[in-house]
């Protein structure tokens, strides 16, 4: 066995007994990435020199008996986050030489940890997509078949992962950003409640929206990397102030007295066939496990699309006028002013898809328009936001597919924006909500694709969701699996 | 038609963007059609339902009002296109 097979559960085992130095998993990652990544196309760029003196420190505090528990782990991070000296690019030519000044706080908690960063991967610009084909610089492949997508946003996450070039990374979730692409891509993926995790330095895309997650090869690596990650930053507003449970500590406590709810919603006109037997095998398991199944219902599903596309937007358009060229960032060279210099520079400097949420969000904001479209969707929001409390006074979890699909080939949605945006329908609720999701692998495709069953929770019960997703990976054996690479 | 080319070309101009004729035709028609789709929230009756803005309402982040360290100069102006190493450089604004 390589060392870059290791889980983290697994990798803290071998580092803590002094069968394996992080030094030496560190190496044996970056050889991955080198054998591999010239196919997957998953880093942006990799930090070699810094990772192996961050190896080297672990190995002291490893040596003294001071090792947390992701001391020594080697990840990859999602090119949204901050990383102090390291270029951070958000996938955008507009960010190209962006320097950021400090981390952001999910990265100096990692490297507060000891944790080893191998570097930055690739995703589609400001974490707008679902395929990471609008990321400007490269394109990442599903690393169980050429050719087909990675999902997105968090693509170089799910892809890294699941090409074991790193035991796990930090992506981010937008409206299904990072439970999407570990569905595509057969890991485990997991949103958690809004607030849970700090997003200080987070670049932001919609801030109402947006957190920050792990995708890992198992449930077990998800919960010790949710540990390692969450908690109350007084840098963030948003950010909660309550205590973070251990997320290791609820893995094995069986599926008694669960009950687990269906929406009929969820299983609606346009679910592949194969990703349906996937989930309905899901719910044997929690059947057989012991869990109550309980029909129900969360009626504004089908409006959860059109809410999204309004408020994400709005906020991006907000979040993304700061890239005037000004204080960072490229510029047009040749303006002659102020204001052609903020044309150019932004019309430039983003991509089709950026452009196009940026005018989408301005108009729906704009002036008369306000209270037809943006009011409106957030008085939507509230009813789905309502649908879920109801729900989870008849059950504990809610189990469904992630995507309608499995992976589709690259530029099948090029020309048709609004067709994409429909992929994302059983992924996006829970943002609206700010409840917590996981994305956990379920079984393949007779195409040999991975397809992810989803259980969303009531606001900060992470924990339920990771017991139940232990009990899937289980029965289904589908934890740490490595696909062929050709 | 939900927007107009005259609309489109408004709400780039709000956005600081330039658009190049080619563009503008083909983000006029994605923008028409994302918002008839978006037209299906109509359907519901909203009227009396509080709109949502954040998830929960956090506790307010109060903290005391003391001076701490912040960013040094040079490295806040590190990342500038252009910069006299005093402050961000510009095109003439008056």
């Amino acid at each position: 066995m390589n060392p870059y097979e290791l889980t983290i559960g697994q990798a803290r085992t071998e580092l803590d007994g002094g069968n394996i130095s992080s030094r030496e998993l560190t190496i044996s990652c970056l050889d991955r990435i080198k054998d591999v990544d010239d196919k997957v196309h998953s880093f942006l760029r990799v930090t070699e020199e810094e990772a192996l003196q961050q190896a080297d420190e672990a190995d002291k505090k490893i040596a003294e008996g001071k090792a947390d528990p992701l001391c020594g782990i080697p990840f990859s991070i999602k090119d949204l986050m901050c990383t102090k000296g390291i270029i951070t690019t958000c996938g955008s030519k507009i960010l190209e030489n962006f320097v950021p000044p400090y981390d952001a706080t999910v990265v100096e908690k990692l490297k507060n940890q000891g944790a080893v960063i191998l570097g930055k991967v690739a995703m589609d610009e400001f974490a707008m997509g679902s395929t990471s084909e609008n990321c400007a610089f490269t394109v990442p492949e599903n690393p169980w078949k050429q050719g087909y997508v990675a999902g997105g946003s968090s693509g170089g996450s799910a892809s890294s992962v699941a090409a074991m070039e790193c035991l796990g990374s930090l992506g981010s979730d937008t409206g299904g950003s990072i439970r999407q692409p570990a569905s595509l891509c057969g890991v485990v993926g997991m949103k958690p409640t809004y607030g849970r995790v700090s997003r200080y330095g987070l670049v932001a895309f919609a801030s109402s929206l947006d957190q920050i997650g792990p995708l890992t090869r198992d449930v077990k690596d998800s919960a010790l990397m949710m540990n390692g990650i969450g908690g109350y930053d007084k840098r963030d507003s948003t950010s909660v102030q309550q205590e973070l449970p251990d997320f290791t500590a609820s893995l094995c406590e069986g599926m008694q007295g669960m009950k687990v709810g269906i929406p009929s919603e969820y299983f609606g006109e346009g679910l592949d066939p194969e990703v349906a037997k996937v989930v309905e095998n899901g719910i044997e398991v929690f059947k057989d496990a012991g869990a109550e199944i309980v029909n129900i219902s969360l009626p504004h599903t089908e409006y959860c699309v059109a809410v999204y596309y309004l408020i994400a937007p709005a906020e991006a358009s907000s979040n993304l006028a700061r890239y005037d060229g000004v204080a960072y960032g490229y510029r047009d060279p040749d303006a002659q002013s102020l204001l052609e210099m903020y044309k150019e520079t932004r019309s430039h400097g983003f991509g089709d898809e950026v452009k196009r949420r940026i005018l989408i969000g301005t108009y729906a904001l704009s002036s008369g328009y306000y209270d037809a479209y943006y009011k409106k969707a957030s008085q939507v929001r509230t009813l789905i936001l309502n649908d879920f409390q109801k729900a989870y006074q008849s059950c504990d979890l809610v189990i469904s597919p992630v995507t309608p699909t499995p992976a589709w080939k690259r530029g099948a949605h090029a020309d048709d924006p609004l067709s994409l945006y429909l992929s994302d329908i059983l992924t996006i609720s829970a943002n609206l909500a700010g409840i917590p999701g996981i994305s956990v692998p379920g079984g393949f495709s007779s195409d040999g694709l991975p397809i992810g069953i989803q259980l969303q929770g009531p606001h900060f019960r992470e924990d339920t969701l990771f017991r139940a997703a232990y009990n899937l990976e289980l029965a289904t054996k589908l934890g740490n699996k490595c696909p062929e690479i050709v | 038609m939900n927007i107009s080319r005259e609309e489109v070309e408004h709400v780039a101009s709000l956005s600081r963007l330039n658009l190049s004729e080619e563009e503008l035709v083909r983000m006029t028609g994605q923008l028409d059609t994302i918002l008839s789709y978006v037209a299906k929230l109509d359907e519901l009756d909203t009227r009396g339902v509080a709109p949502t803005t954040h998830a929960f309402s956090n506790q307010n982040a109060f903290r005391e009002d003391e001076v701490q360290e912040s960013l040094p100069r040079d490295e806040a102006l590190a990342n500038g296109p252009k910069q006299n190493g005093e402050a961000f450089v510009v095109p003439k604004i008056i």
